[in-house]
């Protein structure tokens, strides 16, 4: 089977400035990963550049399959993002931001109802605009949409930040079922105690490089293929 | 010491300057001392002998703008190069078209007895001249070098499209009122004729080799400056690949 | 690409209609325009009703500014347009979406401005078929070429100051043109009119071919 990710010397550029400077690295379908690495180490912009938001300078790249440099904008949607910000419209509420986003499903609003069930967004909650939410309940609408659109690649960045024990219970939840499903996931996180039992194995990063180490973490991508 | 090495594009720039500065100094010796002055202008009229070939040149340096944007849009053509000929072209036609709304305003004041008329060329020109400067506000917007080419070409294409829509617009919001008075061909035929008409075509040679130089000159330093910053690029990225060491 | 279209149409005017900023704020601040060009002409009606009509363009510019930038920033704050992008949205259907809506909310706010213009200015309104062509022919091209604009700025921090800039320039022939239209139709001339009307179809047409292809190319790595 093919990777999943497959990156070769990625370089990206923002503005002059090299977010990632040459990252090398192979992820199996269905591992679990742990990101770490100081701010500032390119952790964020690997993400992106993953979900094919961000252009690339040079090296190759594939994810699930597509050419980054050529088609980056198909492996979109087969991406599930959550990013410090919501990617969510703050003036709509949950429930009009999951319709919005699923126009493409017959039974958008069925299939978001049981995503916001799934999260714990419910009644007024649900009505509320985003931007009134706090930030656990934010990152709940966000977790929602990626509930409704399954995809087979998770890339969550700092999913733990700013979440209760109660949402850390149901965002953990959520990893380990994706995962039991077969999606290939990347958590980028300061907080090794909340992902360490989640993981299959960790990748450290450090001035816009994978930190080439063998000894760091547990081998265990092969299992989950 | 070592002898300075002139390249090929460095003789060309020297030659178009010769040129330029050669031609110029002509066409001030015969503009301002073989001529006669005007029998209603008085030496007013001197000023025909820069102002038209003004006109020419911001002419040609749009035209030039929008050929370089639209090479560079074009997939096929797609060169940075042809950014940074836009951006150059782009800069010596607004500094020419500031040029040209100072001398008609110096023609205008003596000849229609004010510095300013709504005029439909002059009205033109003046938006011209706003609509670049904020071209080239945009290009000085700090981004991915990429992104920002691909902004500047289509704002250029955007700028260009406007500039006929915006001429017959202030004609005909104009010819309602009054009709056009500056460049009138029967009554500009009068006054040009002789060693005037001579001098006016020197001035235009001598402006269209001072363009040309500028925009090389322009050009270069632009292209320098993008060696620099490609060198400082990839020393970043050393310095970056190093903090992971 | 209609799809899309219709879906982020409906999705921007959901968010008007949830936070009403062009009703209660766009639209108040260009009734407050075309008060101050009141106080700047004097009370004499010999003076206002000649003018109302540019004024009322006037108006209609300074407050489609606003409403580009508001348009804009609804896409850039909170990432969005990141997740536009992720959802597959085609780019092209973007900007007719976009345009749609805030085509539509100019249109509701002309409509304001001209009861008022007609108050405040003491003008009748008259040959309504004329001043009605003209209002949508010269929106499309305000919120096309002001579009594309938003776009070309929308990861950039001066947006607010180099929008006007870039935008009232190019959008000059509009003004003209529609100020003109409405002069023919308000004095009953409206024969005069026809030619400045297909300058704003021409104007509107070029400018919503080259926002529909040159959209997705300027949002793409924004």
């Amino acid at each position: 089977m093919n990777p999943a990710i497959e990156l070769r010397d990625v370089v990206v550029f923002a503005g002059g400035f090299p977010l990632l400077s040459g990252v090398t690295l192979t992820v199996e379908p269905g591992e679990v990963i742990h990101l770490a690495g100081a701010n500032g180490a390119g952790k964020t912009s690997l993400l992106r550049t993953l979900a094919g938001l961000a252009p690339i300078r040079s090296g190759v790249a594939r994810v699930l399959g597509f050419d980054l440099n050529l088609e980056r904008q198909s492996v979109r949607q087969e991406i599930g993002f959550i990013a410090h910000e919501t990617l969510l419209y703050e003036d709509l509420d949950a429930r009009e931001n999951l319709r919005f986003f699923l126009r493409n499903i017959d039974d958008a609003t069925e299939v978001s109802a049981r995503a916001m069930q799934r999260v714990g967004l419910l009644g007024r909650l649900a009505q509320t605009p985003i931007g009134q939410l706090s930030t656990g309940q934010r990152r709940r609408a966000a977790l929602a949409l990626l509930v409704a659109r399954a995809p087979g690649l998770l890339l969550l960045d700092e999913p733990h930040a700013g979440l209760d024990a109660e949402g850390r219970a149901l965002l953990d939840g959520l990893v380990r079922e994706f995962a039991a499903a077969g999606a290939t996931v990347l958590i980028s996180s300061h907080e090794e105690g909340y992902v360490t039992p989640l993981i299959d194995r960790i990748v450290t990063m450090a001035g816009g490089c994978v930190v080439p180490s063998a000894s760091l973490g547990f081998l265990g991508g092969t299992d989950a293929s | 010491m070592e002898k300075f090495h002139y390249s090929r594009a460095d003789k060309v720039q020297r030659l178009l300057g010769l040129g330029a500065i050669a031609s110029l100094a002509a066409t001030v010796w015969l503009g301002l001392v073989t001529t006669p002055p005007d029998e209603f202008m008085g030496n007013l009229v001197r000023l025909i002998y820069i102002h038209p070939p003004l006109a020419w040149d911001a002419f040609i340096a749009y035209g030039m703008n929008f050929l370089a944007s639209l090479a560079y849009l074009w997939p096929r053509t797609r060169d940075l190069r042809w950014d940074q000929l836009a951006g150059a072209t782009a800069e010596v036609g607004v500094l020419f078209t500031g040029l040209l709304l100072v001398t008609g305003s110096l023609w205008g004041r003596p000849a229609w007895g004010t510095w300013w008329t709504w005029d439909p060329l002059l009205t033109t020109t003046a938006l011209l001249f706003v609509l670049y400067l904020g071209y080239l506000a945009l290009r000085r917007v700090p981004d991915d070098r990429e992104l920002r080419a691909r902004r500047s070409a289509i704002a250029a294409l955007v700028a260009f499209v406007d500039v006929p829509v915006v001429y017959f617009a202030v004609l005909w919001w104009k010819s309602l009122h009054q009709a056009p008075t500056v460049l009138n061909p029967t009554t500009n035929k009068t006054y040009i004729h002789g060693s005037m008409a001579w001098t006016l075509l020197l001035g235009f040679i001598a402006f269209t080799l001072t363009y040309a130089w500028m925009v090389m000159i322009r050009y270069r330093i632009g292209a320098g400056e993008e060696r620099t910053h490609e060198d400082e690029v990839n020393a970043s990225l050393l310095a970056r690949q190093g903090e992971g060491r | 690409m209609l799809r899309d279209a219709l879906a982020v149409a409906r999705k921007d005017l959901k968010i008007e209609w949830a936070t009403r900023v062009t009703a209660l704020q766009v639209v108040p601040f260009a009734v407050v325009v075309l008060l101050l060009f009141g106080f700047a002409l004097g009370p004499d009606p010999q003076r206002l009703e000649p003018a109302a009509p540019g004024a009322f363009w006037l108006a209609v510019l300074l407050a489609a500014v606003l409403g580009i930038t508001r348009a804009m920033s609804i896409e850039s704050s909170a990432g969005a347009i990141d997740g536009l992008r992720l959802a597959g949205f085609d780019s092209a259907g973007v900007f007719l979406g976009k345009l749609l809506a805030l085509g539509g909310e100019l249109v509701f706010l002309e409509f304001i401005l001209s009861v008022v213009t007609a108050i405040v200015f003491g003008v009748s309104l008259a040959g309504y078929l004329w001043l009605v062509s003209a209002t949508i022919y010269a929106t499309l091209g305000i919120v096309a070429v002001g579009l594309l604009y938003g776009a070309l700025l929308v990861s950039s921090r001066v947006r607010e100051t180099l929008l006007p800039l870039l935008f009232f320039p190019v959008i000059a022939p509009v003004l003209i043109a529609g100020t003109k239209v409405w002069q023919a139709a308000l004095s009953h001339h409206p024969s005069g009119a026809s030619s400045w009307l297909e300058m704003l179809v021409v104007f509107g047409v070029i400018y919503l071919a080259i926002g529909t292809v040159a959209f997705g190319p300027l949002l793409e790595d924004a």
